[in-house]
């Protein structure tokens, strides 16, 4: 039995560096797949900007009697920070389920599995493609709203690609959670969906939450956008670092990523 | 040396108190193809996907390249390849894409254009897995199972879905693959398949294994009895049981039935002669893997 102990020890010592390789090699794949999915173009590229568009035609730029609104700043200021955070919930809570619960049913997992895939690769995968995509999607926001209103650049470019890579993560987590738990695509589908329109109006990335209703305000304040929104606003908007908005996604990043990879099982 | 493969008592049982598989033992030695051989339900697919590491035994242990498959998968990566009965790739994945991923888990450089052109995809080396069609997806599986250039490989049912020349290419591929050293393991139904290919042949019915042999073993053990069949005139040939070796005389219409063990073609021939009879079709029906198979497990493999 101890030689026998040595000899694999030995071995995986061995084999650690093939899992990184597969690890970027799968990271590249899944990018590739993301955007040959017109799921992805709609929901993380273009309805964003078209969002934005409309935020934009609607409430302006300008310094208005409304603007304390929008705390003090104009709405495009106030919106483009929160479509950032927009754009890392969709890629979390519509595309990471659909896709993990469709590997797992369809056997695409096991076929992985099979071929000795490491499961931290596969799922590492995903969520290191959707913090790529995030970025392009973040990108494509943040373009189009400077292209085409006169919103001022980011007080703390720094505090705010770190609020950035937080949100990611915290939504690539909860996007983890509900592929591993979700029984089949169409169900993680719609559970995404939902969570989707209910967050984008609940949690001040649409409505600003100086007009919401108690209720709704309460509400939000369950909803991870919400603290999304708060951190990249406060980033961009003053370059102050939300300390309670950053701790919220950061514990929500761990619990759900840890329970995520309990319970995913392999088809 | 060391078997590649090792099972002892494997026992699966699923919820329900279903036995799948019930004290298989058997051991695979390197560089041969290895069959498990029975009927859909029988418990082939549960033994293979135990050794595999994909299922977790209820009781037993299993040894691959001395490593245990469920604990120690990484050890066994790039070494061990398998093409399963039922899987899937993501529908957008572009085929090279799919054989530059598997290769990735082998250590070093895999070359996978010559598998792409000799498992004839060369011209899907950019279509999406959506778009291929079941014997096209068949053989893009076989490829990604041997893309690592493994030591041993798992083929369960590898033929289905191929047409008859695909099926014919499929056995010479393997065969070579064989020749260069690797260890096949096949689960299969289909008996000639198994006569074919296989060195060694394990029977497996109701989830245990009834019969283990290289395929000529087998029908020597179980169905020595060759026949001869000719047609001719002669009312009378009962004296055809006189003939060392006979058994047994049946006529069927104008054709005659001689079974019986030894070289019997020669025998039977030589006797018809000194009779004065020459018929033109004098041929020998040797046993085969499926009379073998009939006789053991008494059900053919479609039941």
């Amino acid at each position: 039995m101890t030689t026998d102990g040595t000899s694999q020890a030995a071995g995986r010592h061995i084999s650690h560096p093939g899992g990184l390789k597969v690890l970027l090699k799968l990271t590249w794949i899944e990018l590739k797949l993301f955007l040959r999915e017109p799921m992805t173009i709609v929901f993380t590229f273009a309805f964003p900007v078209v969002l934005m568009f409309v935020l934009g035609e609607t409430f302006g730029n300008r310094s208005t009697t409304d603007a304390h609104v929008f705390g003090d700043v104009g709405a495009m200021n106030y919106y483009a920070p929160a479509y950032i955070a927009v754009v890392t919930m969709s890629v979390g809570v519509i595309m990471l389920p659909a896709r993990l619960t469709d590997y797992r049913s369809g056997g695409v997992l096991r076929r992985f599995r099979a071929s000795l895939v490491p499961i931290w690769a596969v799922l590492g995968s995903q969520v290191l493609g959707a913090l790529v995509l995030g970025v392009i999607g973040a990108v494509l926001v943040v373009a189009f709203a400077a292209t085409f209103y006169p919103v001022h650049f980011p007080d703390s470019l720094g505090l705010l690609a770190a609020g950035f890579v937080l949100c990611s993560a915290a939504f690539a987590a909860i996007g983890t959670l509900l592929g591993a738990v979700m029984p089949s695509p169409r169900a993680a589908q719609g559970a995404g969906l939902m969570l989707f329109f209910v967050m984008l109006f609940l949690s001040g990335a649409s409505v600003p939450t100086e007009v919401m209703s108690d209720t709704m305000t309460r509400i939000g304040d369950f909803l991870p956008l919400t603290y999304g929104v708060d951190l990249l606003q406060g980033a961009w908007i003053g370059g102050t670092w939300d300390w309670v908005s950053a701790l919220v996604l950061l514990g929500i990043a761990v619990v759900a990523g840890f329970l995520s990879l309990r319970v995913y099982r392999w088809g | 040396m060391l078997p590649v493969i090792t099972v002892e008592h494997l026992r699966k049982v699923y919820s329900h108190h279903v036995v799948a598989v019930d004290d298989v033992s058997f051991e695979v030695e390197r560089g041969e193809i290895f069959g498990l051989l029975g009927s859909n339900g029988a418990g082939k697919t549960t033994t293979v996907e135990c050794v595999q590491g994909l299922r977790t035994p209820t009781a037993g242990t299993v040894r691959v390249l001395g490593k245990d498959p469920l604990h120690h998968a990484a050890d066994l990566r790039g070494r061990m390849g398998c093409q399963l009965q039922e899987s899937r790739l993501p529908d957008h994945m572009k085929v090279w894409e799919a054989l530059d991923l598997f290769a990735s888990l082998a250590p070093g450089v895999v070359d996978w254009q010559t598998l792409l052109e000799q498992w004839g995809l060369g011209e899907k080396r950019n279509a999406f897995f959506s778009s291929l069609s079941g014997g096209q997806r068949q053989r893009l599986f076989i490829a990604l199972a041997l893309v690592s250039s493994p030591e041993v490989v798992f083929l369960d049912e590898m033929t289905t879905g191929l047409d008859p020349a695909a099926r014919r290419i499929a056995w010479d591929l393997i065969e070579q693959i064989r020749d260069r050293g690797t260890t096949v393991v096949l689960v299969t139904h289909f008996m000639d398949e198994a006569e074919r290919l296989c060195d060694r042949v394990a029977v497996v019915d109701r989830g245990s294994i009834i019969a283990m042999d290289t395929p000529r073993g087998l029908v020597v053990r179980y169905d020595p009895l060759e026949q001869v069949v000719f047609s001719c005139e002669l009312e009378d040939v009962e004296w055809l049981n006189d003939v060392p070796g006979v058994c047994s005389v049946t006529r069927r219409g104008p054709r005659v039935v001689v079974e019986g063990t030894g070289p019997l073609l020669a025998r039977v021939a030589a006797a018809l002669v000194d009779r004065g009879e020459a018929p033109d079709d004098l041929r020998v029906i040797e046993p085969s893997l499926e009379d073998v198979f009939l006789k053991l497990t008494g059900h053919l493999v479609e039941d």
